[in-house]
């Protein structure tokens, strides 16, 4: 029974929409999950020296075991942003011959193995095995400490479940935990009270008497048991299984109205991007990205490098339309084939788009004015690269939209999503930022600044004056791509 | 007026869709039967110019659906949901279809009215979006919302399927008016063989996407699908097996 669960959870991760079908996005994928392992197996081995230079006076593994209860909590507060139980998955073997607690327990067991438990293995294990080697601690009272901080880590892992499950619905129940686990913070903070530090004190007898390591143990077993017992009851789908409903408010967006004939659709959009959570994320993070400029123009290393800035004009401007703009249509694929066959023009669907985008890019480049602050030359870039985003790019992505065929669920996060991401996502990348570069930097090379950027303000102010004849050619790409996006949207599985 | 001619659809290289000749006069009911593969959706499918056809034309009011988006002006249609925008609540969602086909809030809320009863008050005013609702009152909005803006040609792709009974006695009436009163051209399909007779004037039966039936509906006509469709079915299969025997040599000859 546990093979066949198994089998299937296999499936479910390989054949899952965010991790994609093609084996380029695999290869990624494997290479983020590679990288993030090797980073972490390198911290575990490197723990070690690392402490001992800090601390030269103090036993390492003393000094770690003070900081583990830190740790744990920030784990926990990681786990619960990124890990999800994945209850949801169960519904179809409800009305199998299976017996409720074994699809629990399997489901409990399996987070075990998630990528969030491995990581903790891949840090304290290399760490004990070094400080075994290095240090006059005994093997087994290593080997005792590394099963009591994993097994620390893996009731957050169960704690964490039950924070989501049991107190979702009921936060007022909750909150005595909070206020606790905020008082203990705040005692270490203030240092009233070294909460952490006498957390760790428990470790240092772990070391001397190995046996104390079951204490850990049977925590983590308390809460696997809590956890399960919360989840049967809830193993109903008025429950634990259904998805929350709120009663949702009407906004219509009526400002929108003088935009004209392409209101509807901007309307329309509008509630696609407050009303789903991918889009809706990507908005926020847009706005989030208009920061990034300061890593650029604060940095002194940037100073003689003109072109970083162009980078980042284009990026802090046009962030909401790459992050956005690249996969149009897609975000309207659920329903894509009512758009083919509704009393809609495909020039002004398109024009609306493009509208939304450009909307957007003159947003941004208000809200970066501030940047002036670091000169009248940034404001210069920032206002010459939205001009480039509005005349160029917005054609562009408009353009390699027509090769999206992959549908995109609008209610997943957009984090570690590559749902919808094909090879035009990647291709885009090279015109959109390479181009606009290029051309700076050869100008400022063989001109000057004030050419380089002349350069690119007349490639926006061609692309704008141009924009009805480019709308017109990207029209018929798409009428041409009609059929294969209306196949490849209704490909839910992808 | 519909016009299918010479229509046809093959995924590789298997032919879900044959029609050498097809034509729907203005204000009919059409009802379109078969078992699942016959190639009902296909059809409804070629006819919106959601798939192109690998040969042949569908002329809709003598406009060729896959060289003009003419047609879209007074053609509607629900085949799935699919066609609903999940985000949206029934209301804004009928408004944006209305302002689609030209028609302000105020033509909508009158529009909808009439189908007060046939809503059952499971729809307007729920503030909840299309995608928590229920399969068959998500089917309630596609249909209606199929009806705005008075289209001369109506497509609904099973619209039986997942109403509750109440509902789909109403719906069988409004489907009718709209031939009757305002001459649209319905065209339906559906694997409820009672209900289809009962709407529709004209039935045609695709299998394995030819057409084996063409019928004018009468009295009698429930009680010949019937015998079509149930055991009487393996002669039938013989009979068509045949067919396509002699069949096969007439489709190598014009190649």
């Amino acid at each position: 029974m546990v093979g066949k669960l198994l089998s299937l959870e296999w499936k479910s991760f390989t054949r899952s929409a965010s991790f994609g079908k093609s084996l380029g996005l695999k290869i990624f994928m494997i290479f983020i999950g590679a990288y993030f392992a090797v980073m972490f197996l390198f911290m575990g081995i490197g723990l070690y020296p690392i402490l001992k230079d800090v601390y030269p006076d103090k036993d390492p593994l003393l000094k770690l075991n003070e900081f583990i209860l830190a740790w744990l909590a920030f784990e926990l507060i990681f786990r619960f942003f990124m890990q999800s139980l994945p209850v949801v998955q169960i519904k179809p073997l409800l009305l199998q011959n299976i017996k409720k607690h074994k699809v629990i327990n399997f489901v409990l067991l399996k987070s075990l193995f998630s990528f969030y438990n491995i990581l903790p293995i891949l840090i304290y294990v290399p760490f004990a095995i070094v400080v075994t080697v290095r240090s006059n601690h005994s093997a087994v009272s290593m080997i005792a400490w590394a099963v009591s901080v994993l097994f620390f880590s893996f009731s957050v892992n169960y704690f964490n479940f039950l924070i989501k499950k049991k107190f979702a619905e009921d936060l007022k129940s909750f909150l005595p935990a909070i206020i606790f686990i905020l008082a203990l913070a705040g005692l270490e903070y203030f240092d009233v009270f070294p909460v952490s530090e006498k957390f760790g004190v428990f470790l240092n007898y772990v070391l001397e008497m190995p046996y104390l390591a079951i204490l850990p143990v049977i925590l983590s077993v308390l809460f696997f048991v809590w956890v399960r017992n919360t989840l049967k009851n809830k193993f109903y789908l008025d429950a634990g299984l259904k998805t929350k409903q709120k009663e949702v408010k009407s906004q219509e967006f009526e400002w929108l109205k003088r935009f004209g004939d392409v209101a509807t659709f901007l309307q329309l959009d509008m509630k696609l991007i407050w009303r789903n959570k991918r889009p809706k994320s990507t908005v926020f993070l847009s706005f989030f990205f208009l920061l990034y400029g300061l890593l650029f123009f604060t940095n002194s290393v940037y100073e003689g490098m003109p072109v970083m800035f162009v980078f980042a004009g284009i990026f802090i401007t046009g962030i909401f339309m790459i992050n956005f703009g690249q996969f149009v249509p897609s975000w309207d694929a659920a329903y894509y084939q009512m758009i083919m066959s509704q009393n809609i023009p495909m020039r002004k669907y398109l024009a609306s788009k493009a509208a939304l985008i450009s909307f957007s890019i003159v947003i941004l480049t208000i809200l970066s004015t501030p940047y002036a602050y670091f000169g009248w030359n940034i404001l210069l870039i920032i206002f010459t690269c939205a001009l480039y985003n509005l005349g160029v790019n917005v054609p562009l992505l408009m353009f390699t939209g027509s090769f999206n065929k992959k549908r995109i669920d609008l209610e997943k996060s957009p984090f570690m999503n590559y749902q919808g991401t094909g090879a035009a996502q990647w291709l885009v990348a090279i015109p959109l930022l390479a181009v606009p570069l290029g051309v700076f930097y050869l100008c400022y090379k063989v001109f000057s600044f004030n050419i380089g950027l002349l350069a690119i303000g007349v490639l926006g102010l061609i692309g704008i004056f141009l924009r009805n004849y480019l709308m017109d050619r990207i029209t018929i790409q798409y009428k041409k791509n009609k059929y294969a996006m209306i196949h490849g949207y209704k490909q839910t599985g992808d | 007026m519909i016009t299918a001619t010479n229509l046809s659809k093959v995924y590789n290289g298997t032919k879900v869709l044959d029609i050498d000749h097809l034509e729907i006069p203005q204000g009919q009911n059409f009802g379109l039967v078969g078992n699942n593969g016959a190639g009902k959706t296909t059809f409804f499918s070629l006819l919106l110019d959601l798939i192109r056809p690998t040969s042949g034309n569908i002329f809709n009011q003598d406009i060729t659906v896959n060289e003009s988006e003419d047609w879209k002006t007074f053609t509607a249609s629900f085949i799935d949901e699919s066609f609903l925008i999940g985000y949206l609540t029934a209301e804004e969602y009928f408004y944006f279809v209305g302002e689609l086909r030209n028609q302000n809030r105020a033509d909508i809320d009158s529009f909808l009215m009439q189908f007060e009863e046939f809503f059952n008050g499971e729809i307007i005013g729920r503030k909840k979006y299309l995608r928590d609702l229920s399969k068959g009152n998500q089917k309630k909005v596609g249909i209606v919302a199929a009806l705005i803006g008075e289209p001369k040609v109506v497509i609904l792709d099973e619209p039986f399927a997942n109403l509750d009974p109440t509902t789909q006695i109403r719906l069988k009436k409004i489907i009718k008016d709209l031939s009757e009163i305002s001459g649209t051209t319905v065209l339906v399909s559906s694997h409820d063989l009672i209900h289809v007779t009962e709407v529709c004037e004209r039935i045609v039966v695709l299998n394995k996407g030819i057409i084996v039936k063409d019928i004018k509906t009468s009295e009698a006509t429930l009680k010949e699908l019937e015998t079509y469709f149930s055991g009487e079915q393996i002669p039938e299969e013989v009979k068509l097996s045949e067919e396509e025997q002699t069949e096969e040599p007439k489709v190598d000859n014009p190649e």
